[in-house]
């Protein structure tokens, strides 16, 4: 006779998978990943594929010789997300050796010392940009100009600021007409090349390709609006006040799509491991990152606040998730 | 057909109806028929035939053995073999009676004839009539839950109801008993519902039924024409819609409170499309609760169908007539895949909640494995109850109690659309369940010791009044 199985219920199981929303992120970043291909190409290249290659390698390593355990867990796709995303932190003349650096701490510091995935608290991409840029300054925040596609892009690029220096050096002079010389919104949106000022990191200088990476996950259900929507907002609605009070701060719409905004608060904010668990909770994270951002951009010493809100919110996550209770079925008929 | 639904959460499992068109078959007189005296929520019933007593098709077998029980009655006539243990569906091994099949012969009384039986043509039903022949004839809720039935009909004095909902959700995938009954008895259902309604003195009634069966959607509203007081009301196809809870918010837009709070509560008193049609059968034709509507499915059995199967009957009979077990590994279940129980034997017999016999096969028989939480927050948007299942199951493995209490860990219904929807595959609701139990228990101790201590304090007080 055949065996009969016994356990509690529910016996059925939906299709979902941690590998299928990994690698459904994966395919939201591609349209980044191809536009970046396309301004910076070899450079872009090299450091992305550098970036990926030495998380799937630290990440294995670390699982195997030192955690010993005996499933590998690389095959889950989140070590392929935190390579791409720490990438696209990255410009793309930034030199091998520093890239691997940047990885093993987004990896091994980021995230396996904490027992790997779903036990970090703070974005492991952004734990490894962080590091860099406060370890090396410089080779940070050198933009090659796009539009150098060759290897002598990544050799020896001629470099540009980015519309963020731009809009600092307004702050600091107080001198409104400096952002004059910033590029009009729609170029910034779609990342016209030839558009002064174009320079960035991989990821940030296309927000059409990021935001529609941002429509597939919401269509596949992988996120919710709530994160990438509070954010926009919080910082669309302070930098207009500032913008209109004065006009030394960027308009809003600079201020959004400018910077690694659009990236972080559709890829890098949203990670499910460290941000908030109730939609209520999300919307109060988003809103503090959209506040400490502008506040870094305009009065810190950075020219970007993206990714120190972010990871200063990260921390602040478990608290959010212990006052922000869903609202239970029943509450609203037992207060009347 | 503009729908409703409830509120918060809820999932979509794969529907595999695959029974839903398949007409209602009688199945074959089991040669032994085994009754469990704990069918119900509530204390065991008292035997009160003996080995060797001859019995008849709706004899009773055991009375009700307090106040929250039911009586049972014989499927069968023949003879009491012998008053025993014998596995039931919960694994462990519980008092039955157990009866040697000889010919079909019906206790006299029983109208088994066609006729439709009008409440307008029976004026000498009074509400406490009504609920004096349910009680009497030993129904219960027919959805699986088994709450004897007359208990509900007499809410407490606290309590107003205002009307009546009857669940023709039947959200649970494969399970199409229900949906026979409502396309092959809506009548006797319709009348049922009439005299629930007047058995709790209201004079509105609901019938939920959801959008993916449009037949007896466009079926009951024909029908219900003559009946003005009752209303079919669509239901988006959602699971746990067929959860008491979720049917009231969908149906009156009213949240029942967490517990001890009960649907009437909130004026609503809600019954299944089988138990309408059970109290129809007892009030107006005196047939106690003996055979029910069950649907024997599974995707790898060759002939799935629904039964109307006298209680009692070994669950192998009925698999057997649909062609026997299937190769390989199964998993047997008495309900559907969602909320249904995994047995641990197939010779367990049909009680009066067992709406299904659901067959799983191999890879459906097993779980995932799972892997480390990405606390990507599904489970919370899928809870119908707002509660945050990853955070009670963690506490519930730490044994955590007194956060799991504070977390509302009590209003957890059990229905599984946390593990169903979790991509990680975690075992959420088997932690949650085992803190569900201890923190009830801590909870019924500490209102024991409370009494107690009340109780003392006021014996010493009338001690020392007393000097």
């Amino acid at each position: 006779m055949a065996n009969l199985i016994v356990s509690l219920s529910p016996h059925a199981h939906g299709t979902d998978s941690v590998e299928k929303n990994m690698y459904g992120v994966i395919i939201a970043l591609i349209p980044a990943l191809i536009v970046s291909f396309l301004y910076f190409g070899l450079g872009s290249l090299i450091v992305c594929a550098t970036s990926v290659a030495a998380c799937l390698l630290f990440e294995w390593a670390i699982t195997k010789y030192i955690l010993r355990r005996e499933r590998t867990t690389i095959t889950d796709g989140s070590a392929i997300i935190t390579g791409l995303l720490l990438s696209f932190n990255l410009p793309s003349n930034l030199p091998i050796w520093i890239i691997l650096i940047g990885a093993l701490v987004a990896i091994g510091v980021g995230k396996m010392t904490f027992g790997g995935l779903g036990n970090n608290p703070f974005n492991p991409a952004l734990v490894g940009r962080a590091f860099l840029l406060v370890s090396f300054p410089v080779q940070m925040t050198t933009w090659p100009t796009v539009g150098q596609l060759g290897i002598e892009g990544y050799i020896d690029a001629q470099t540009e600021a980015t519309p963020l220096s731009v809009m600092k050096t307004a702050i600091k002079t107080g001198d409104a007409s400096v952002l004059d010389r910033l590029p009009d919104s729609l170029q910034m949106f779609l990342g016209n090349p030839d558009a002064a000022y174009g320079a960035g990191c991989l990821g940030e200088v296309c927000g059409a390709a990021l935001v529609l990476g941002l429509l597939f996950m919401l269509w596949k259900k992988i996120i919710t609006w709530h994160i990438p929507v509070s954010i926009v907002a919080t910082v669309f609605i302070l930098s207009g006040i500032m913008h209109a009070v004065n006009p030394v701060y960027a308009n809003p719409v600079a201020e959004i799509l400018s910077g690694g905004l659009l990236l972080g608060a559709i890829f890098m904010a949203t990670d499910y491991v460290t941000s908030p668990m109730t939609a209520k909770g999300q919307i109060i994270y988003g809103i503090c990152i959209g506040f400490l951002t502008l506040m870094i951009r305009d009065f810190g010493a950075y020219p970007e606040g993206m990714s120190f809100a972010i990871l200063i919110m990260n921390a602040f996550t478990p608290l959010i998730n212990n006052y922000c209770k869903p609202k239970r079925f029943g509450e609203v008929t037992a207060k009347n | 057909m503009k729908s409703f639904t409830f509120r918060i959460g809820g999932v979509h499992p794969d529907e595999n109806k695959i029974t839903a068109e398949i007409p209602t078959k009688e199945a074959e007189l089991p040669k032994q028929a085994i009754f469990p005296l704990s069918q119900h929520i509530g204390a065991p019933a008292k035997p009160v035939v003996q080995k060797g007593d001859k019995v008849k098709v709706g004899t009773l077998l055991a009375e009700a053995g307090g106040f929250v029980s039911a009586p049972i009655f014989s499927s069968v006539s023949g003879t009491v073999a012998k008053i025993d243990a014998s596995v039931d569906a919960s694994g462990y091994r519980k008092p039955v009676i157990i009866i040697n099949v000889e010919g079909d012969e019906w206790e006299e009384g029983i109208d088994r004839s066609d006729k439709l039986e009008k409440l307008s043509a029976h004026p000498e039903l009074t509400p406490e009539e009504i609920v004096k022949r349910v009680r009497d004839n030993g129904i219960v809720g027919m959805g699986g839950a088994c709450f004897p039935t007359a208990i509900k009909l007499t809410p407490p004095p606290t309590a107003k109801a205002e009307c009546v909902i009857i669940n023709g959700v039947e959200c649970e995938p494969y399970i199409t008993s229900d949906y026979r009954l409502m396309m092959e008895h809506p009548d006797e259902i319709l009348v049922g519902v009439d005299l629930l309604m007047k058995a709790v003195k209201v004079d509105k009634g609901y019938i939920g039924i959801e959008t993916n069966k449009p037949k007896a959607i466009e079926l009951l509203e024909e029908k219900s024409k003559d009946y003005p007081h009752i209303q079919i009301v669509p239901l988006d196809k959602k699971y746990p819609q067929g959860g008491e809870k979720q049917l009231v918010d969908a149906v009156i837009r009213r949240q029942v409170p967490a517990p001890p709070a009960i649907p009437v509560n909130v004026g609503a008193v809600v019954q299944n499309v089988g138990t309408a049609f059970a109290v129809y059968q007892a009030v107006m034709k005196h047939k106690p609760l003996f055979e029910r509507y069950v649907t024997v499915t599974g995707k790898k059995l060759t002939n799935p169908g629904n039964f109307l199967v006298r209680m009692g009957t070994p669950m192998s009979q009925l698999i057997n007539a649909c062609g026997g077990l299937p190769e390989g590994d199964n998993k047997i279940l008495a309900g559907g895949p969602m909320m249904g129980k995994a047995l641990p034997s197939i010779e367990v017999p049909i009680v009066k909640g067992t709406n299904s016999v659901t067959v799983l096969t191999d890879a459906d028989a097993h779980r995932k494995e799972p892997s480390p939480c990405i606390r990507c927050a599904k489970c919370v948007s899928a809870c119908p109850m707002g509660l945050e299942p990853y955070l009670l199951a963690t506490l519930s493995a730490h044994q955590d109690w007194e956060r799991d209490e504070q977390e509302d860990i009590v209003s957890c219904i059990e229905c599984g659309s946390c593990q169903f929807t979790c991509p990680a595959h975690r075992p959420l609701l088997d932690n949650i369940r085992a803190g569900k139990q201890t923190v009830m228990g801590i909870i019924r101790e500490r209102a024991a010791k409370a009494k107690a201590e009340a109780e003392a304090k006021k014996a010493a007080e009338e001690q020392k009044a007393a000097k």
